[in-house]
């Protein structure tokens, strides 16, 4: 005993990570009215399964008790009793009914289809979650900040481990939210347990979910459908405030778009544009063409002493804008500023022994944006 | 089920044994042959894929990344799930068919002896393509085993291809081997063997039997659905194409929910066997048992899509797959009441099969009851893909399954090798097997409820504690597994004689043949009364 409780205590001496953690044994009840519902059914049917294995159990482990040989039990030879198995099929089909009145109730509310105050358009991309938010001219990417450091063990894992990115989706409470699913690669699953809500993203499909949160506060969740290398890295965040902050937000985040137009006409030198580039790679494309640009072939090809990356400047920066069909390279194109771009190219025709010498400037890269 | 012993020592023989070397093996058409082989193929298989379960719950030990990358994280759980389902519990099933419905029934052996052969000769074949698959450019499969398009076609590796071809073998196997259970019983039962007193194992191998030549066509097809994708330009899960990504869920669901009632079905023949014996009871309602069984199988061509609750499904389709999947309950609640009944008032005595047993009715009851609770469509938009759905269908098929291959194993171990097993061994086995196992699988629920998907290889902080005891778990029922084959080569090295009948209860053709069974068994058909 004593020599577990050292064991345990070295254990925990080495993970700090076990310090936060809850030891949470239950959904959550979430911030909607259909999470709570949800809860409730979860419960009320749990319990009927507590109800249920207690009678059975029971009945079982008294005859495991008191029928047994080494007790002097005899064997009965009764082997059928027709009413008794009438009553053991009638008796549990009324149970389920008692079950699924309720669950047909909720799972009816969760399809109310009638009028949004919003919608909000969300398409999974391996691996990160883009938001639009349609009516606004709000257009953005959420992506998982966690740095790798923390994952790979080099630093102390904070608080928000895996689930922090650096844009979160920002909503109004009390508006009923529309959300429209889906996807421009591979299936993804949205997932918030705190609404309740987790519904599939289909490439080439849309589909629907609605909800209503009653509090603020941040609500953080993850991608459920295995969707590649780094489903267990694309995280979602949402944030949940008032009406006249998220009308504050929505100006701020208009503003900032008109900045970054500004910022690609300025001239770009090329150790600005290599010093963006590799913060823009880092975050965007490191994940599969690794940060040492020697990718993962034959699925991820290397961009270090690639054709592409050492040839003509439009087939790369076209590569990179509109991506490669068939493959898991997506377009960049509406991901990314200009400003990005035009680095992100510059960096990846310079880096690693890639040494072409030449420079994208953001102003080439926006005529192609306009050019679309 | 009174018999005459049948007359096997007094030459009917021929004096016709087994061919000696390596070539007994390659070109036997003997039923116990064959199924030795089956059932060894399917132990490596088990410790196979059990590695890697070792590999993932060594990575899920803490949260970071510490031994392997996502990249292979995800061909691990692919090939765990695959191995495990086609390698593992599929291929013991048809071993125990093999070596014990002819003898069940009272026939010399299979119907169909060289396709028997064929059958199992195939597997290893597919297997080691498959595995294969590992060492190649861009790695193995790494879809989970549901392969879900387009994951699996446009964005897949290279080897997926190996891939397809290695389901198309395992499924032309399994499809072989189910038609010669099929032919087998439908022809070859003893005189005065009707259907209503063939044993429960037969009955529910029959039905798993059909069960499988209706579905694995379905998974051929799918996979070759996929393989037009991939290399002919079709697009039947390709929106761009005019196909649709969900056409294969529905059409894999529609294979796979079949699929794991194929998994569950033949234990249920076991546990069925198993009970009664150690209970010295008759089992508790034959007649219910095998409608129950019927009911089950034909329920189960209409619940595929409560796997996808969350695709996206209009609300009639939902309301459908909840109602129809709820009422498998009710089939499923008639069997463990049945087994329960038959323990009550028995004479009960705990040998290892009879542990088993009774684990497998407790545990699985854990599974289908959290089953009831993952039916529910609403509740399902929470549970769906997380750790609370590993947890349940671990529940349903490790003690399920897995379960009920021991008990069946220990159960007529003494009948095909003639000897008796180390008692207390196997009893030690099964305790650190139990333990182990509800430390693995019973803490996930906690963890899927709190909100952990499935197939992460990294995990944020809340989670930490319950992996790291689910690792720990799995370390102890991985490990345990070597307590098992110690006994089975102990048994086999130094086993005392087991009689020829060594269960006082058991009643059935099988323990009216000698310890070990001879080669050829029933050359003379028994007559059942």
């Amino acid at each position: 005993m004593l020599q577990n409780v050292r064991i345990l205590s070295v254990l925990f001496a080495l993970f700090p990570a076990i310090a936060w953690s809850e030891w949470e044994v239950n959904m959550t009840r979430g911030v909607t009215d259909t999470s709570a519902a949800v809860f409730d059914l979860h419960m009320i049917v749990f319990y009927i399964c507590v109800a249920i294995s207690v009678v059975v159990f029971g009945v079982m482990f008294w005859s495991i008790y008191h029928h047994r040989k080494s007790k002097g039990a005899e064997s009965h030879p009764f082997h059928e009793s027709t009413s008794i198995e009438i009553l053991w099929t009638i008796v549990p089909t009324i149970i389920l009914i008692i079950i699924l009145v309720p669950a047909t109730k909720t799972l009816v509310e969760s399809y109310d289809t009638s009028e949004s105050d919003m919608d909000i358009q969300v398409t999974g991309y391996q691996w990160k979650w883009r938001y639009k938010y349609i009516g606004q001219d709000v257009d953005f990417f959420s992506v998982m900040t966690t740095p790798s450091d923390e994952i790979y063990n080099k630093a102390d894992k904070n608080p928000n481990y895996l689930l922090e990115v650096d844009n979160p989706l920002v909503v109004p409470i009390n508006k009923k939210i529309r959300f429209l699913f889906t996807s421009n690669d591979v299936i993804h699953a949205w997932w918030v347990p705190a609404l309740a809500l987790k519904k599939d993203a289909i490439p080439g499909f849309i589909n629907e979910s609605f909800t209503k949160i009653n509090k603020p506060g941040i609500y953080r969740g993850q991608c459920a459908e295995l969707c590649g290398k780094d489903h267990g890295f694309m995280p979602i965040v949402i944030k949940a405030v008032p009406e006249e902050e998220y009308i504050a937000w929505l100006d701020e985040r208009k503003s900032l778009k008109e900045k970054e137009a500004s910022a690609s006409q300025k001239d770009w030198t090329m150790e600005e544009l290599m010093a963006k580039g590799e913060q823009v790679y880092n975050k965007s494309c490191s994940a599969c063409h690794q940060p040492t640009g020697v990718g993962l072939p034959p699925v991820f090809p290397a961009l270090k002493g690639s054709a592409i990356a050492l040839g003509p400047m439009d087939d790369h920066l076209d590569i990179v804008f509109n991506g490669k069909s068939g493959t898991g390279m997506s377009g960049f194109g509406e991901q990314l500023s200009a400003v990005d771009l035009a680095a992100v190219v510059t960096y990846e025709r310079n880096a690693w022994g890639n040494n072409v010498g030449d420079i994208l400037l953001p102003a080439d890269v926006e005529k192609m944006k306009g050019g679309k | 089920m009174t018999t005459q012993v049948a007359d096997v020592e007094h030459g009917h023989e021929n004096g016709h044994g087994p061919a000696t070397g390596i070539t007994r093996w390659l070109f036997t058409t003997n039923h116990k042959d064959i199924g030795t082989m089956y059932l060894i193929f399917s132990l490596v298989m088990l410790f196979i894929g059990g590695s890697m379960a070792f590999v993932i719950r060594a990575e899920l030990f803490q949260p970071g990344l510490q031994l392997v990358e996502p990249a292979f994280f995800n061909q691990m759980i692919t090939m765990h799930g695959l191995i495990m389902v086609f390698g593992a519990v599929m291929p013991a099933f048809v071993g125990l068919a093999n070596w014990m419905i002819p003898m069940m029934i009272g026939a010399p052996d299979m119907a169909l002896p060289r396709l028997n052969n064929l059958s199992f000769w195939i597997l290893p074949f597919a297997f080691t393509m498959m595995m294969s698959t590992l060492f190649m450019d861009g790695g193995g499969p790494n879809f989970g085993w549901t392969f879900y398009a387009p994951l699996s076609t446009t964005y897949a590796p290279p080897s997926t291809t190996f891939f397809i071809l290695a389901i198309h073998m395992m499924g032309a196997s399994s499809i072989m081997g189910a038609i010669n259970v099929v032919v087998t019983i439908v022809n070859m039962r003893a005189p005065g063997m009707t259907y209503m007193k063939m044993p429960m194992f037969c009955w529910t191998w029959l039905i798993t039997a059909f069960l499988l030549i209706a579905v694995m066509p379905v998974l051929a097809g799918v996979v070759t659905m996929m393989l037009m994708d991939i290399h002919f330009g079709t697009s039947f899960f390709d929106a761009g194409g005019g196909g649709d990504p969900v056409l294969f869920q529905h059409v894999f669901w529609f294979f796979g929910h079949p699929e794991v009632y194929i998994m569950i079905l033949p234990s249920f023949g076991v546990v069925s066997e198993v009970i009664p014996t150690f209970a010295r009871k008759k089992l508790f309602g034959y007649h219910s048992m095998v409608y129950a069984i019927v009911a089950i199988a034909v329920l189960s061509f209409v619940v595929w899509a409560h796997h996808m609750f969350t695709v996206g499904m209009p609300l009639a389709g939902e309301i459908f797959f909840m109602y129809t999947t709820m009422l498998i309950a009710v089939p499923t609640g008639v069997k463990i009441f049945n087994w329960v009944s038959t323990m009550f008032r028995g004479s009960m005595t705990f040998e290892t099969p009879m542990l088993y047993a009774i684990a497998f009715v407790i545990l699985f009851t854990i599974g289908g009851l959290s089953g009831i609770m993952l039916a529910l469509a609403p509740v399902d938009f929470v549970y769906h893909d997380t750790y609370f759905v590993v947890a349940h269908f671990h529940y349903v098929l490790v003690p399920g399954a897995i379960f009920g291959i021991f008990a069946a194993v220990y159960y007529w171990l003494p009948k095909w090798s003639g000897k008796m097993y180390d008692e207390s061994l196997a009893k030690f086995h099964f305790w650190v097997s139990f333990i182990g196992l509800n430390l693995t699988f019973f803490p996930m629920h906690f963890v899927g409820l709190a909100g952990m998907p499935r197939r992460i290889p990294d995990y944020p902080l809340q989670f930490a504690d319950f992996n790291m005891i689910v690792s720990i778990g799995a370390f102890m029922f991985g490990t345990s597994q070597l307590i098992f084959v110690y006994v089975l080569i102990k048994t086999l090295r130094s086993g005392e004689k087991a009689p020829q009948r060594p269960w006082e209860g058991a009643e059935g053709l099988e323990w009216t043949v000698p310890s070990p069974a001879p080669y050829h068994t029933f050359a003379t058909p028994p007559k059942v009364d």
